[in-house]
């Protein structure tokens, strides 16, 4: 990947001056961050329905395409022309600017992201940092839409999704640092090129594990995923926030919901799991330089859905919560364990106890 | 890509956090609000259009809506959110602790116990005082 952009940019400047040059590039990012905003959307459903179908043994969808993978674009297409309604007694510019807000949120999140060796859009050093800041940004979206929407169950499921994302955001914060900790940078690619004799995972012995779990869960609420879907708990509120959008506005928030879910195990992946980093055990081995056959695209996207099929396991696994157990365990539980998890992951380091 | 671009723009302006770092951003945050424009637009323009009185109003599962929805909502979520903002700030101190702790060693451990001690305090506090109790 790394020759790819490499040749395709010095040949860029070879043949163009250079503001000409970047231009272009800026043109190709663009179309490159949205094609791969829309794939992320098919295949994540495609994969959700799948995967649901299999865990409750049914077939899912078959009728369209091969196995039915074209499901998910036909519905797309389905949902396009459709007709976009604004219901009466909605507050008209918020209803119509709640999408944008989630969509933006969750496409700028995808930036700082390192998808293979030498392959990132933007290389901040304060790239975790930045995750995390943007990320809790959607709740405004949500809490928009609800209250735009002028519906009770709207406006109950945006209220519930406000203090659910808030509350799960400072344990997933928490147990993010516990790594930082560790690598001393906020900076996704050095955070990657200190895992590689060995991802955090297997080097920080039990403050990370501790820090990884806590970091699934969190996340897992922070996406309004079940077993904390209460944002839109079908059986209660109908469709909770997004109860009063149709069509492609509804395909939206949808969209964004499944990109964020991607964000999120892309960054458990890169903190815990080495992002790209092949599997490695210490320095110059064997094992490793077989590693290093493997592209470092297919390991960055085989740990990410690796997550990602994890967090819909979770789906058909639990019941989910009412709203005051789910934040009792964030409060109670999760937040001083992971405070606690954290001096821990501190007092590891300064002893260089990890590997 | 602009990984590369980067370079490009760091040979001239040196600084990080010059605000030409964040034109990346600038780009994507333009890039997402045209995809989400034009698929409005499309949708618009593609979609029927049949308003019909019964059609406008808002779903409340077959039963006649009463009032306006936006009404007051229980005091909790608002004592989550003031929670959040508190601890939050806490968290966020974590931040400049955690990425410069290597060189600030075992006084730097210190301090940041003493915090977390204050904070299990204030912790400790708002759970007694019941401001996570949803049944009364």
């Amino acid at each position: 990947m790394q020759n790819i952009t490499d040749n395709i940019h010095d040949w860029l400047y070879a043949t163009f001056n250079p503001t000409i040059a970047m231009l272009i590039e800026f043109a190709i990012i663009g179309a490159l961050a949205i094609g791969l905003f829309a794939m992320l959307g098919l295949v994540l459903i495609y994969m959700e329905r799948k995967v649901s179908a299999v865990m409750q043994l049914r077939l899912g969808p078959n009728r369209v395409g091969p196995k039915g993978i074209f499901q998910t674009t036909a519905d797309t297409l389905k949902l396009i022309v459709k007709e976009g309604m604004t219901p009466n007694g909605v507050d008209k510019l918020l209803f119509n600017l709640a999408p944008f807000i989630v969509m933006i949120v969750a496409m700028v999140v995808l930036a700082p992201l390192m998808f293979a060796k030498g392959f990132q859009i933007w290389d901040i050093n304060i790239g975790v940092f930045f995750i995390t800041a943007v990320s809790s940004l959607s709740v405004i979206g949500i809490l928009m839409a609800g209250w735009a929407s002028n519906n009770k169950y709207s406006l109950l499921g945006a209220m519930r999704s406000g203090a659910q994302i808030v509350s799960y955001e400072l344990s997933a914060g928490l147990s993010i640092l516990a790594v930082i900790v560790l690598t001393g940078s906020l900076k996704l690619s050095e955070i990657i090129t200190s895992q590689e004799n060995g991802w955090w995972i297997f080097k920080g012995h039990l403050p990370v594990w501790i820090a990884f779990i806590i970091f699934i869960i969190a996340v897992t609420a922070e996406t309004n995923r079940a077993p904390f879907d209460l944002a839109e708990a079908e059986s209660e509120l109908t469709a909770g926030f997004h109860t009063e959008y149709s069509g492609m506005k509804f395909a939206l928030f949808f969209l964004a919901e499944y990109v964020n879910i991607f964000v999120v195990c892309a960054l458990g992946a890169t903190l815990f799991l080495g992002g790209w980093m092949p599997l490695h055990f210490g320095t110059g081995t064997k094992f490793n330089e077989v590693m290093d056959y493997i592209p470092s695209s297919v390991w960055f996207f085989g740990k990410t859905f690796f997550l990602i099929f994890v967090i819909m396991w979770f789906r058909w696994t639990f019941p989910r919560l009412r709203i005051d157990q789910l934040l009792n365990l964030e409060w109670k539980y999760l937040l001083p364990i992971s405070m606690i998890n954290l001096l821990l992951a501190t007092f590891i380091a300064i002893m260089k106890w990890h590997f | 890509m602009i990984y590369l671009l980067q370079e490009e723009l760091s040979k001239k302006v040196m600084d990080v956090n010059d605000i030409a770092s964040y034109l990346p951003i600038g780009i994507q945050i333009v890039c997402a609000a045209g995809l989400v424009a034009f698929l409005m637009l499309v949708t618009h323009l593609l979609g029927p259009k049949r308003k019909t009185a019964d059609k406008l109003q808002s779903f409340t599962s077959g039963i006649e809506s009463h009032g306006d929805a936006r009404q007051p909502v229980a005091i909790k979520y608002f004592l989550v959110a003031i929670l959040f903002v508190l601890f939050d700030v806490e968290v966020i101190f974590f931040y400049p602790y955690a990425v410069n702790f290597k060189g600030l060693g075992w006084s730097g451990f210190w301090a940041v116990l003493l915090f977390v001690g204050f904070f299990l305090c204030g912790f400790i506090y708002i759970i007694k005082k019941g401001a996570l109790k949803w049944e009364e």
